[in-house]
């Protein structure tokens, strides 16, 4: 579904990564500063890369070949951004509608929603009319999860979904991810450091360092994973 | 000697070069404030500091500027007249006077609040499906909203109190061109000190409100 095969010079290194994926989740894995957010941006459109390839299905996005470089508001790629970005002015119910109204303007045929179903899933329905400042981090991100999804994403992009939360939620939350990706049944591209949530959520497994990729085997991840969460009470 | 009913106009005509500067003021500066604030390109340097020049320039050099902009020698000037229009000692010339010193007070201020805005927001609105525009108006200036009042109750009064340049463009016709800075500064050499203490008393409670109820407003836009 996605493939993807390109470049990206960044001030210290290169970037180049070649992305072949169905309906798994991608772990992007590496410490900070190896480009991982860099290759989010290039599949969202947020930024382009040097030269190279990006295809969603039959679409196109990028290529350099036919200067082909698709706006991001026309891509339709889903973004979990590190802390959420829900916007502070607006509330859960206002977040949650801003991308359908966009939407609904270009297809006229897109049923409206009912922002509450579209909650619900996540499980917060109650908190429609707070503003993002009277959550906490858990529902945060359970609020931008449904945000990025009610536009009906082919793919969904998670930068460092659990960077800021507490432990226990964020092995709930690891696993509601999990779940959520075999419903929705569309690609998902995770970034983190964390060699646990690589072990646990990534099908696919890509390790960086400093631009360079390697496919490193499951295997080894999810061992060390495994021995990492025997190791901690 | 007492204060008389056209002895208001000068108030009236001050307010009303000064909201139509600030309105002027918004429509240029904010567009040009939001370009500057995220994009980098050549030149920008140098164009920054011609934005802001009027801000530290004496008020009578930018009269004078005006003056060699629209006077009746200059080529805007003859190509007005040929069209019927006069801008040179009109309020018209007092409101473009207060539009150009108040530019760069409203520029800086909307630039800081756009600057301050996380461009993150901006970017998940984009991978929402929203355009650039609707970004702007739904995103960005809500958020910069309050530095973008500091800016416009800045301007506003920079426009009221413009005094320098608008002596040099518009002149001091009673009646006509005749705003309360210029009131207030040819009464007091006249001596009619009846007029100047009114002038003075009605712009001091006037501008104490404006900023007093502006202050609070935005307090309670805050929570």
């Amino acid at each position: 579904m996605l493939e993807a095969r390109f470049t990206k010079k960044l001030w210290h290194f290169t970037l180049d990564i070649r992305i072949n994926l169905g309906t798994e989740i991608l772990v992007l894995w590496g410490p900070s500063g190896a480009g991982k957010t860099t290759i989010l941006h290039c599949l969202a459109g947020l930024s382009s890369p040097g030269g190279g390839l990006i295809k969603l299905g039959d679409t196109v996005l990028y290529s350099s070949e036919e200067r082909i470089n698709v706006n991001t508001r026309f891509r339709n790629v889903g973004y979990l951004f590190q802390d959420y970005a829900l916007f502070p002015h607006l509330t859960v119910r206002q977040n949650v509608l801003y991308g359908v109204k966009c939407k609904r303007k270009k297809d006229h045929d897109l049923p409206g929603k009912n922002p509450l179903e579209l909650l619900e899933p996540f499980g917060v329905s109650h908190l429609i009319d707070r503003y993002p400042t009277q959550l906490s981090g858990g529902e945060k991100q359970r609020v931008a999860l449904a945000r990025a999804l009610a536009v009906q994403p082919q793919l969904l992009l998670l930068d460092e979904p659990f960077s800021a939360l507490d432990r226990n939620i964020k092995e709930n939350l690891r696993q509601e991810i999990k779940k959520l990706h075999r419903k929705w049944k569309i690609p998902f591209v995770l970034v983190t450091h964390d060699e646990e949530d690589a072990g646990f959520l990534g099908d696919k497994i890509i390790s960086l360092e400093k631009g360079r990729s390697s496919d490193t085997p499951l295997q080894t991840i999810s061992e060390a994973a495994s021995g990492l969460t025997q190791s901690m009470p | 000697m007492y204060f008389q009913i056209n002895d208001w106009f000068p108030v009236f005509l001050s307010l009303r070069v000064a909201f139509i500067a600030l309105a002027a003021v918004t429509c240029f500066g904010l567009p040009v404030a939001r370009l500057m604030a995220r994009r980098e390109f050549h030149g920008k340097d140098l164009l920054e500091a011609a934005i802001t020049l009027p801000l530290v320039l004496p008020p009578s050099v930018i009269g004078y500027g005006l003056l060699m902009l629209i006077g009746k020698n200059s080529i805007l000037g003859k190509t007005l007249t040929e069209l019927g229009l006069t801008l040179i000692f009109t309020w018209w010339a007092a409101v473009l006077a207060s539009t150009v010193v108040a530019f760069p007070l409203m520029y800086q201020s909307a630039k800081a609040a756009f600057k301050s805005v996380d461009i993150n927001y901006e970017k998940a609105a984009r991978t929402l499906g929203a355009g650039e525009i609707k970004i702007f108006f739904t995103i960005t200036l809500p958020l910069a909203w309050p530095g973008i009042i500091a800016g416009l109750v800045l301007s506003f009064a920079r426009g009221l109190g413009e005094f320098g340049a608008t002596l040099m463009v518009a002149g001091n016709i009673p009646g006509q061109t005749q705003t309360v800075p210029m009131a207030i500064y040819f009464a007091v050499n006249a001596g009619d000190n009846v007029t100047a203490r009114t002038l003075v008393a009605i712009i001091t409670v006037f501008s104490f409100l404006v900023i007093f109820w502006v202050n609070r407003w935005a307090k309670r836009q805050n929570h």
